[in-house]
């Protein structure tokens, strides 16, 4: 079975090119089925493998498919590699990825550019699972820019519309910062190790001195590119721009699979991190930043997709929190357990949105739960999954994180706490103001309000279901469980779990933690309940004054403002002052002065050439006299 | 005939490039102030003249018979020189019904 890895991501591929070269030919349903069975068809085959790595003694299969770059001493084969972490992330990648699939075939169902839809997701999903396949950093670096490249495409799908073409290139634009970062780790690693194989550089080196400055140096760069893919301060602006794509783009890309490629990448990398131990602190204290700051910020939105948007930006710190103490396992976790109630929650936006005929602020929706009864079901328990509410998966994967973090640093334990309580009261914020209360809507709207397709709430259900058990696979020691994630996963990091102290806490102290983190999340949802449910609070127009902190966090910090003002303009002056001084008067200058020399001078030598054959003799024989005399006296 | 050749043998060389700088300095002035192509080409065959009679000169003085061989070769050239020369002459009368070289001014800016 594990010799079959290349179907996975070949399977993807066809159904890019099928659906890419028939979009306008092929009927919805062939599209759709295409589209679906693709990706089904890598399920199939991901489970296999999974199984089967599962019950083999070795856990790790580097699959050959051929010798792609071989130039003298570079040999970078095209290789897959199968192990735990690999095989984890193909079931999600597929798995979810079918789930989506199958909600777009519904989602999209009226759009002019439903082919053209299912080609981009088919190759995004290809580009995910060479991504997450690849052997070496080269292969990973391919899927890498893959993913970049469809997150752009569909970022930019209704590209019509400038706002959405622009957010597209915004995604891409910081997309590449962290890339160039994450190309020039992969020279660095090549010119230390000789090699881009994983399995030939994490061996060299696991024997290197732990704090040593080029490993420093590549990790400071791996995570610089993993900042930008990943949407972590500074260069986490992006993501809540893209949300302008269709709304089973931002649950795939954007919230399940492409955000979670920096954390899949720093997983895979943990041997460089863990000898690090300095840019491990950067990247535990960048987390916590972008937690802290995403969470503040998802609090006032009034947009339901920016909510969850800046939610998966203050998620997505947790993790990148949980790698930085050295939770890789934890981190993982969470990675599996978000892309379960991330992508329900942005699958039940959409059908809320779906709905509302495109309408996205929350301040004209309210009462809904009558109306869409599923949608409000699953979106309740990923709310509840979200905020770390037991036995629902959230808490286990948030909890895991936490217990690591408590080990490493109180403070960061503190705030990271303080982020949970703003998860959950921005989630029941979201849930409150949706589903209950009365309707604020147009009356039009109001008459369209329906229940989704099965096509999209069947997803919904198979993702609640995911989302409300998904926990069972790590559940620790301290509540009775046998945590079957981190033993799966213990080859991956055995290296750096060899190098790392093991977590000292006793079971009391877990016990403590746990209990204060679900009173914390339980406390915020009380108080989302009393402002929006109690006293029927609706967020303020626009236009309405606002307190400092609610407009800092309304306003979103201003750090679009601040980097346009800071970047952006004096980019822009720089370019103006290169174009119009440099270029224009410049080079174009200097070009065209010789173009208009030429052209006065031979105004006036043209002139010599009179036509008169006795002229001409005069001048030639006044040459050749010249000659003779220069000739003669050597002048 | 001995006298003739002696009187000849005792012309000293000088006057010979005396005698062909002047016909050469005829011929091109010749070239450039006459207006009529016959004239024109008649100094040019008077420069080529000169030159001829000056390699031969300097044969003698030399006793290098090269430069006399390369004479016939100039006189050969010359030859066919004319014929094309005065076949280019008659071709312009033919046109312009004249032979005054200013009326070919055309090929100018």
């Amino acid at each position: 079975m594990i010799n079959l890895v290349w179907l996975i991501p070949l399977f993807p591929l066809l159904g890019f090119l099928i659906n890419g070269l028939g979009r306008n030919m092929l009927s919805k349903t062939l599209v759709s089925f295409v589209g679906c069975f693709s990706v089904l068809a890598s399920f199939a085959v991901s489970v296999g493998i999974f199984l089967e790595l599962n019950s083999s003694e070795t856990k790790s299969f580097i699959v050959p498919i051929f010798d792609w770059i071989s130039a003298g001493a570079v040999k970078i084969p095209f290789s897959f590699l199968i192990d735990p972490l690999s095989a984890l992330m193909l079931l999600i990648v597929t798995g979810i990825g079918f789930l989506i699939h199958v909600y777009s075939t519904g989602y999209m169902n009226h759009d002019a550019g439903f082919g053209k839809f299912f080609s981009y997701l088919n190759l995004f999903i290809f580009f995910m699972l060479l991504l997450v396949l690849g052997s070496n950093y080269v292969v990973l670096f391919i899927g890498w820019e893959g993913v970049g490249l469809c997150s752009y495409l569909l970022i930019g799908f209704w590209f019509s519309n400038a706002a959405y073409a622009s957010a597209a290139k915004k995604a891409f634009i910081m997309n590449r910062i962290g890339d160039l970062g994450f190309l020039i780790a992969v020279f660095l690693i090549f010119t230390t190790f000789n090699s881009v194989e994983f399995a030939n550089v994490f061996p060299q080196a696991a024997n290197m001195v732990s704090g040593d400055s080029t490993l420093i140096l590549i990790t400071a760069l791996l995570f610089v590119g993993a900042i930008g893919k990943s949407a972590q301060i500074p260069l986490f602006t992006w993501l809540p721009d893209a949300m302008a794509g269709p709304t089973p783009v931002s649950a795939l890309i954007h919230a399940a699979t492409m955000v979670t490629a920096g954390i899949y990448m720093i997983a895979r990398s943990n041997i460089l991190f863990t000898l690090a131990p300095e840019t491990l602190a950067v990247v535990s204290i960048i987390g916590l930043a972008t937690l802290l700051m995403a969470a503040a910020i998802a609090v006032s939105q009034t947009d339901i997709k920016k909510v969850l948007a800046y939610s998966t930006v203050s998620q997505l710190g947790y993790m990148f929190l949980g790698l930085g103490v050295g939770a890789y396992t934890g981190a993982f976790f969470h990675v599996i357990t978000h892309a379960f109630f991330k992508a329900l929650l942005f699958l039940g936006a959409g059908s809320v949105i779906h709905a509302m005929s495109n309408e996205q602020d929350m301040r004209n929706m309210g009462g809904l739960r009558k109306k869409l009864p599923i949608t409000f079901l699953t979106m309740m328990i990923g709310t509840i999954a979200i905020s770390g509410i037991p036995p629902f998966s959230g808490f286990f994967s948030k909890d895991e994180i936490l217990a690591h973090v408590y080990d490493h640093n109180k403070v960061f334990w503190m705030i990271a706490v303080i982020g949970a309580m703003f998860t959950s009261f921005y989630m029941f914020r979201m849930m409150y103001l949706t589903f209950n209360g009365s309707f604020r809507g147009t009356t039009d709207q109001e008459h369209h309000l329906h229940e989704s397709p099965a096509s999209m709430t069947i997803p919904l259900i198979v993702l609640a279901v995911l989302s409300a058990l998904g926990g069972v696979i790590g559940i620790p020691a301290v509540l009775g469980g046998g945590h079957w994630l981190e033993n799966f996963l213990a080859p991956v990091f055995e290296v750096s779990k060899s190098k790392t102290s093991a977590l000292t806490l006793d079971h009391t102290t877990e016990y403590v933690l746990m209990a204060l983190s679900v009173t914390a999340a339980l406390l915020s949802m009380l108080y989302a309940y009393v402002r929006y449910v109690r006293q029927g609070h609706i967020p303020a127009d626009d236009r309405t004054e606002r307190g400092l902190l609610a407009r800092l966090s309304y306003h979103k910090f201003y750090i679009d403002e601040v980097y346009n003002s800071l970047i952006t303009r004096p980019l822009d002056s720089l370019s103006g002052f290169f174009y119009k001084t440099v270029d224009k008067a410049g080079i174009d200058g200097i070009v065209n002065g010789f173009g208009k020399g030429a052209v006065e001078a031979s105004k006036s030598f043209r002139l010599l050439q009179t036509g008169m054959v006795g002229f001409y003799i005069f001048m030639m024989v006044a040459g050749i006299l010249a000659l003779l005399f220069y000739s003669m006296y050597k002048i | 005939m001995e006298n003739v050749t002696q009187a000849i043998q005792g012309v000293p060389l000088n006057h010979y490039i005396l005698l062909c700088t002047i016909i050469f300095s005829i011929g091109v002035i010749g070239v450039l102030i006459r207006r009529n192509a016959i004239v024109i080409f008649m100094s040019i065959e008077l420069m080529l003249n000169a030159v001829n009679l000056l390699l031969t000169a300097f044969s003698v003085q030399h006793n290098d018979p090269s430069g006399q061989v390369f004479v016939f070769f100039i006189m050969a050239l010359a030859a066919a020189e004319v014929a094309v020369g005065l076949a280019i002459i008659v071709m312009i009368f033919r046109n312009t019904n004249s032979t005054d070289v200013n009326i070919l001014n055309k090929l100018k800016w």
